[in-house]
């Protein structure tokens, strides 16, 4: 095939980034782009003083430089400048073409490149387009994910549901026992037994079975009017309106608490757990209000687990003065 | 992908106007008051009855409103973005006119759902006729706006207009490049400092 020549000033404007070398490895010409980054001309200069020629020996060649299908480099004095080359030989030498790969958008903001800096059929400035268009993109969904998030704890926190259960939560408690005021009722809170013990041994999958049964246990054995919320974790506060007497009241909560008791089948196995209660009825204090029954119930439970679990107990005076 | 243009409008209302302005139109026009997320997608005829409201408010011609937006999505601070992305396309403004043809597929490039017109650029000597194709009415002023910010970005002077839109909101603007060089214009580095 017949060779052609080209002056080194179409060279630079094809290949802003070329070396040429000799046979020996010297510096016949760069482009104007690796002068700008190199600071000087290295023409005269040894190419592998200049380089450091990844995946190659402690002394390549030229003939090495060009028998690679791809090189990898970095200049010797700034390692932190990498590029990605290809090598021809030449009359007597070699062409070497380089770019920066995909350290490009860092380079050029490292050194100030321009348009000017690289050939125009070079694809780099479309690659920083895209690279500002895909930043600019990814920080308009973080916004939006900032804002869904921010609606979505709102939403939570104005939600009466609790979310596992279906029961209702305890801002649900909050808005019955305010309607509740000034009548008789009675506020139960149940606590389940060896609960713990199901999530750890065979894990929150089935604890959370575990929770929704004892759930639509507890809904089944309810009245129409009484509420039933999912206080946190596996305690559930239940408000009974009209129940005015210790004696019904404990009955209603020891038939609960026998029917939370009954074994709950699980992915082939078996969960058992129980329930401890403690009951108050809103005429049992002078000072019915929500924190304070709520604390009575509180100190009936502990006073249930500390009995040995598995049964309710109701608050009295007696309990206050422990 | 419509939420991105209409809360350019959303935006470019408040920066202009201040909010209250804004939360007018979008009332006027039923839009969210609250402002629209630029990634999710809209009831297409929102976009016109926003133009549409938001120029009874201001009482200013529907027109010169959107060409004010072409400008301010340039030259606003608060649109940055938006000015360094068309500035990738050229490294001075009578290269930037001649690669226009491909501005719908470079946009298309970086947001797949945000669908420009076709543009077909014709020059004679220092004038240029850019043609937009139907399907995004009230392009063709925004279009205007925005060239003539881009010239003066550029530093270069122009005198741009806009012709008769047709049914379909196809138009042809026509772009008279009197000097090049006109002024410094202002920098713009390939790689944000």
């Amino acid at each position: 095939m017949a060779g052609f020549v080209l002056d080194a000033a179409a060279l630079s404007r094809l290949m802003p980034m070329h070396i040429a070398i000799d046979a020996a490895g010297r510096v016949l010409s760069a482009g104007p782009t690796l002068v700008r980054l190199l600071g000087t001309d290295p023409a005269g200069a040894d190419f592998m003083g200049l380089f450091i020629l990844r995946g190659a020996g402690t002394a390549p060649r030229v003939a090495d430089l060009t028998r690679a299908a791809r090189l990898h480099l970095v200049l010797r004095d700034r390692p932190e400048i990498a590029f990605r080359g290809q090598a021809v030989p030449m009359a007597r030498g070699a062409l070497v073409n380089l770019s920066f790969g995909i350290g490009v958008v860092e380079a050029v903001r490292a050194h100030g490149l321009t348009e000017a800096d690289f050939a125009p059929t070079d694809l780099t400035v479309e690659l920083l387009y895209l690279y500002e268009a895909k930043t600019a993109v990814l920080d308009e969904l973080r916004a939006l994910n900032r804002r869904l998030q921010g609606d979505k704890r709102l939403a939570e926190e104005k939600a009466l549901t609790d979310a596992l259960t279906g029961l209702g939560n305890r801002r649900a408690l909050e808005m019955a026992l305010e309607a509740a005021e000034g009548t008789a009722f009675a506020l139960a809170v149940l606590d389940l037994d060896g609960f713990k013990a199901v999530n750890d041994t065979l894990g929150h999958a089935a604890g959370d079975h575990v929770l929704v049964t004892a759930a639509r246990r507890l809904e089944e054995e309810c009245r129409r009017d009484d509420v039933i919320v999912r206080a946190g974790g596996d305690e559930f506060i239940l408000l009974m309106p009209g129940m005015d007497r210790e004696s019904a009241a404990a009955e209603r909560l020891e038939r609960i608490i026998a029917r939370l008791g009954e074994p709950i089948p699980w992915a082939g196995q078996v969960c058992r757990i129980g329930a401890s209660a403690g009951v108050v009825l809103s005429g049992a204090t002078p000072d019915p209000r929500a924190d304070h029954l709520l604390a009575h119930a509180d100190a009936a439970l502990y006073a249930a687990k500390r009995a040995g679990k598995g049964q309710a107990v109701v608050w009295t005076k007696r309990l206050a003065g422990d | 992908m419509n939420g991105l243009i209409n809360r350019a409008i959303q935006c470019f209302l408040r920066d202009g106007w201040g909010g209250a302005a804004w939360a007018d139109a979008a009332r006027a026009a039923g839009a969210p008051v609250a402002g629209f997320e630029p990634l999710l997608d809209y009831d297409p005829a929102l976009t016109g009855r926003l133009v549409a409201a938001a120029a009874a408010r201001l009482d200013r011609a529907p027109d010169c409103l959107l060409e004010d937006l072409g400008t301010y999505l340039v030259s606003h601070p608060s649109r940055a973005g938006v000015r360094r992305l068309l500035r990738f396309a050229g490294p001075d403004f009578r290269e930037f006119l001649q690669t226009l043809e491909d501005l719908p597929a470079r946009v298309r490039l970086a947001l797949p759902d945000l669908v420009l017109p076709a543009m077909q650029l014709r020059q004679e000597g220092n004038l240029y006729l850019l043609r937009l194709g139907p399907g995004v009415p009230g392009i063709a002023p925004v279009a205007v706006g925005l060239l003539r910010a881009m010239a003066d970005d550029y530093g270069a002077l122009a005198v741009l207009s806009a012709g008769p839109e047709a049914a379909d909101g196809s138009a042809e603007v026509t772009i008279r490049l009197l000097d090049e060089g006109f002024a410094a214009g202002r920098d713009f580095l390939l790689g944000r400092a």
